[in-house]
């Protein structure tokens, strides 16, 4: 799991596979459709495309010869949790320092502390 | 996500460079966050999560110093950490390196600024790894491995 997560990271590291993703997001795109706004080959979408797919980011259907790249939003959304648990994590470590900072200030507030 | 009257903390990774920012705000001043960064009994107090006994085996808080502290639940399991203090200035900045001994060839360079917003504190934590991979581990263990407070829907998505 950790290395699906590192390969996620990986490829949304370059800003045109980052941008494929944003506008995969609105709707499924061809090969062709990904490459128009970017002044690289076919090719190279390809390529950056094979990066996103390993990383089980994007999925390719078989839809007869146009075969048109899906963002696989799940996949997506696992990143995000990860970071938000990571963020959540320090939310909580540093509620425990606004209580030792309140007890070492003897400041008068009365917060709920969080459970 | 809960309402409620704590600044929240607010985290971003680069997807550039093997970086975790950390911008996070308190109600005291920075004499008092340096110290609670800085000294061992207060230290004890909020680092370790909860659920988890902090261990500190070694704590030497000046420039040129050195700790190392263990996590330890009730599975048994000990989880250590150690670094050296690189630069400890009151009441503003502290560098130090920090390594899990789970993954010893790892090291992380944190710089942690305290600014002064007149009473209150601005806290920013820069964390630097040595590649992106070993950014997105810590970030995938949340740094205190083994603790998991109500994520019980992420582990059965990652049972699947």
């Amino acid at each position: 799991m950790e290395d699906r997560l590192s390969r996620v990271f990986a490829a949304l590291a370059d800003p045109i596979r980052r941008d494929m993703v944003a506008r995969l997001a609105a709707d499924d795109a061809t090969v062709t459709e990904l490459a128009e706004p970017y002044a690289v080959t076919v090719q190279a979408v390809s390529k950056h495309l094979k990066v996103l797919e390993e990383a089980g980011l994007v999925s390719r259907t078989r839809q007869a010869q146009r075969r048109p790249v899906h963002l696989e939003a799940e996949v997506f959304d696992l990143m995000t949790t990860w970071i938000e648990r990571y963020r959540r994590e320090a939310e909580q470590r540093y509620r425990r320092l606004d209580a030792v900072l309140t007890a070492m200030t003897g400041t008068e507030t009365r917060e709920e502390e969080a459970s | 996500m809960t309402t409620t009257t704590h600044p929240e903390t607010r985290i971003s990774a680069d997807p550039d460079l093997p970086t975790i920012h950390i911008v996070r705000e308190f109600d005291a001043p920075p004499e008092a966050l340096f110290r609670a960064h800085t000294d061992p009994e207060l230290v004890r107090q909020w680092l370790g999560p909860r659920r988890l006994t902090m261990r500190i085996e070694h704590w030497d808080a000046r420039t040129g110093g050195a700790y190392r502290y263990v996590h330890s639940g009730e599975d048994g399991l000990e989880h250590a950490f150690y670094g050296s203090f690189h630069e400890l200035r009151p009441p503003g900045r502290i560098v130090q390196t920090f390594t899990y001994l789970g993954y010893p060839d790892g090291v992380c360079l944190e710089t942690v600024t305290f600014t002064d917003l007149g009473g209150r504190t601005r806290l920013h934590a820069i964390s630097v790894f040595e590649t992106r991979e070993g950014r997105d581990m810590a970030i995938a263990s949340g740094m205190e491995v083994g603790v998991v407070e109500g994520y019980e829907r992420l582990d059965e998505l990652l049972a699947g």
